[in-house]
């Protein structure tokens, strides 16, 4: 078995969250140096705090400004920082009770060692140096001798409040098509097309992926198909894709290759788009140096007969 | 659901059950080349084609894969054309029993598939796990899953609940299984920690692989199989999504699910648990009261292979072959899915009287 491709994909999302009363306050308070959490109708006070009473699911609001000091009640010592934690330098996992909070809340300490982090030590808040309303407005904390902090109420009331955060996310991946596709693949570079046929219905499938979707059973036999093809059914583009050369209005189309039992799709060029139809004859171009076709062009044979490819729409 | 008898409640079974071998890397197989051979050993156990199967549901994971609808590519192994009654959840493929259950006791169809499949290889699997957590306050800050258990096993050892030698003492006791379809069988050294107080050998390898299950009501399931795995109940329960909020020493979530699956109605001599790291096996032996006198995890568990998304539905399979072989009678199958055993199913299952 040859070797399969494989490539980088790298999956990258910014998403915009919106913020209910209770997170807007809670993370503005960060941006403000206030750390609130918030009280259950019970006493306890949540924090980092929620919308909804976790155990009642009564709608909370009242807002209680807790102690930016508190109490370490499990840790984990992380010498190995990853991409994305809050320190580069080695440091321990902790969920800190804030003074004034029930709760406890997820961040990272910056200790020398694990030896200097134990269950129960009293740590502060070391605030980011720039603050946008973030839970990263936290930098992380750090170890502290002193008292509890006082606990007031807070009208959880500020100047230009945050809204919504937008949360990054990036996953990095090594991407393989498998054994049937990268064959395809690999096929289309020396401009061929090979599909492969099922065992049990006989159908050809191009691309192949190594299964018939109707027999639910392995396909490895390979077949040429192609290169010229019909059209089967098509639309037209008229809406620019962004990072994309092609001009609008182009034509996408399902194109039954010769041989094939499944229609694959392509751009049709070399013919004015309101000139495409069904039963268009066409053939792969490949661009010099490309390692799969750029688009599909007429052949100029007659179009095809409906009945030969109707099964395939 | 509870396991009291409800009249006229049909009695459902799981009657095969198939997996993979787990494997660190899979590169030369797409999802659905990796999956059909499972499909079609769990058919073969059968005699059932795919177009004999009533209702087929899946569980897999568009964020292990980088993709979006991943799943639907799979569907080329269940042979999806002409339509098929199908259904997919975005987790453990135990959840997808649970609702293929729910299906046969509507009485909707007489037998089902489940099968679930996971590839970690593609992405690096701790940060991938990451994206599960609460986007606003937990996730920005990329907390590992190997992290999260690490929090929970050092509030088990401050609580004098374990300690670390009792920890490496359950990876040793999980690698030394038979169980020919492990990533990891036998001695391996307790390694490093990755975090501490977590070390390699308390922490699952991590791999690609599949299972399937075929699920039958009433008379079809003795017709389909000499001793039926009868699931006498199945329950799952979750807890608060903040762990600040948890006692990260108990699962009451794992307990509820428990009872209300009637495992406490009777003692269970085999547990399938879904404990990835060594410490959540000590909170489930808890939670669920488990004495010396219920074999725990024979198949080696999650610590021996945890292919994303299959482990869970193969902890069910395992007891189920091991009641198909007479060698259970009575066995509890926990399934998990979050950081810290946040979510928890329980079913019991249960073979003829001999």
């Amino acid at each position: 078995m040859p070797d399969v491709l494989k490539a980088p994909l790298v999956v990258e999302f910014p998403f915009t969250r919106s913020l209910g009363p209770v997170q807007s306050a809670f993370l503005t308070g960060l941006r403000e140096r206030v750390v609130l959490g918030v009280r259950t109708r019970d006493g306890r006070t949540l924090v980092p705090p929620v919308e909804y009473d976790p155990v009642t699911a009564e709608e909370i609001r009242d807002l209680v400004h807790v102690g930016a000091t508190g109490t370490v009640t499990t840790w984990a010592w992380n010498h190995e920082p990853r991409r994305g934690q809050p320190l580069d330098t080695p440091f321990a996992w902790v969920l800190v009770r804030l003074d004034g909070a029930d709760t406890a809340l997820l961040h990272a300490l910056d200790a020398p060692g694990p030896d200097a982090v134990r269950t129960g030590m009293r740590v502060r808040v070391r605030w980011a140096e720039e603050r946008t309303g973030a839970i990263t407005d936290i930098a992380c904390f750090e170890p502290y001798d002193g008292d509890d902090s006082e606990v007031t109420f807070h009208a959880g009331e500020f100047a230009d409040p945050v809204h919504g955060i937008v949360a990054q996310a990036r996953l990095d991946y090594t991407y393989s098509p498998g054994r049937a596709q990268t064959a395809y693949i690999n096929a289309l570079a020396e401009r061929r097309a090979v599909g492969e046929r099922c065992p049990s219905c006989r159908k050809v499938y191009v691309p192949p992926r190594g299964a018939c979707p109707t027999c639910g059973v392995a396909t490895s036999e390979q077949v040429e198909v192609g290169p010229a093809g019909t059209v089967t059914t098509f639309c037209i583009v008229n809406i620019k894709a962004k990072n994309l050369d092609i001009e609008v209005p182009y034509v996408y189309a399902h194109i039954a290759l010769d041989g094939a039992d499944l229609a694959l799709h392509g751009r049709i060029g070399g013919i004015p788009y309101d000139q495409v139809r069904m039963g268009l004859r066409v053939e792969p171009v490949w661009t010099e140096g490309g390692r799969y076709p750029d688009h599909y062009r007429p052949t100029g044979e007659p179009d095809a007969d409906y009945e030969t490819y109707k099964e395939l729409l | 659901m509870t396991s009291e008898a409800s009249p006229g409640r049909r009695e459902i079974a799981v009657v095969a059950f198939a997996q993979s071998d787990t494997l660190r890397s899979t590169a030369e197989l797409s999802e659905v080349e990796m999956l059909m051979p499972v499909l079609h050993d769990v058919l073969a156990q059968t005699g059932l084609k795919t177009a004999d199967i009533g209702f087929t549901c899946s569980g897999s994971c568009d964020y292990l894969a980088g993709r979006a609808f991943s799943f639907t590519l799979a569907l080329d192994g269940v042979g999806a054309w002409p339509p098929i009654s199908e259904s997919h959840v975005e987790t453990d493929g135990a959840w997808a029993l649970y609702e293929a259950w729910t299906k046969l006791l509507s009485g909707d169809a007489d037998t089902a598939l489940v099968y679930s499949y996971g590839k970690s290889s593609p992405g690096s699997l701790r940060d991938v796990l990451t994206r599960q957590l609460d986007p606003y306050y937990v996730a920005p800050l990329w907390p590992d899953s190997v992290a999260l258990a690490a929090l929970q096993a050092q509030a088990l050892i401050d609580a004098g609940d374990t300690d670390e030698r009792e920890l490496a003492a359950i990876g040793a006791r999980s690698r030394t299984t038979d169980n020919p379809r492990a990533q990891l069988k036998g001695p391996v050294p307790q390694g490093d920690y990755l975090v501490r107080p977590l070390r390699r050998g308390d922490c699952p390898p991590i791999g690609d692989g599949a299972a399937a299950v075929i699920l039958a009501a009433g008379e079809r399931a003795r017709e389909l199989c000499e001793r039926p795995a009868w699931i006498r109940g199945i329950d799952h329960r979750i807890e608060a999504h903040s762990l600040g909020v948890r006692d990260l020493t108990d699962s009451p979530s794992a307990r509820l699910a428990a009872e209300r699956a009637g495992a406490f109605e009777r003692p269970v001599d085999t547990a399938e648990l879904h404990a990835p790291f060594t410490s959540q096996e000590v909170v489930l032996r808890k939670a669920l009261g488990l004495g010396d006198s219920t074999r725990i995890n024979p198949s080696g568990g999650a610590l021996a292979a945890n292919p994303m998304m299959a482990a869970g539905l193969a902890r069910i399979g395992e007891a189920a072959v091991r009641i198909h072989r007479g060698e259970s009678d009575r066995a509890l199958a926990h399934a998990t899915s979050g950081p810290c055993l946040q979510q928890n199913l329980v079913a019991v299952l249960e073979g003829d009287p001999r």
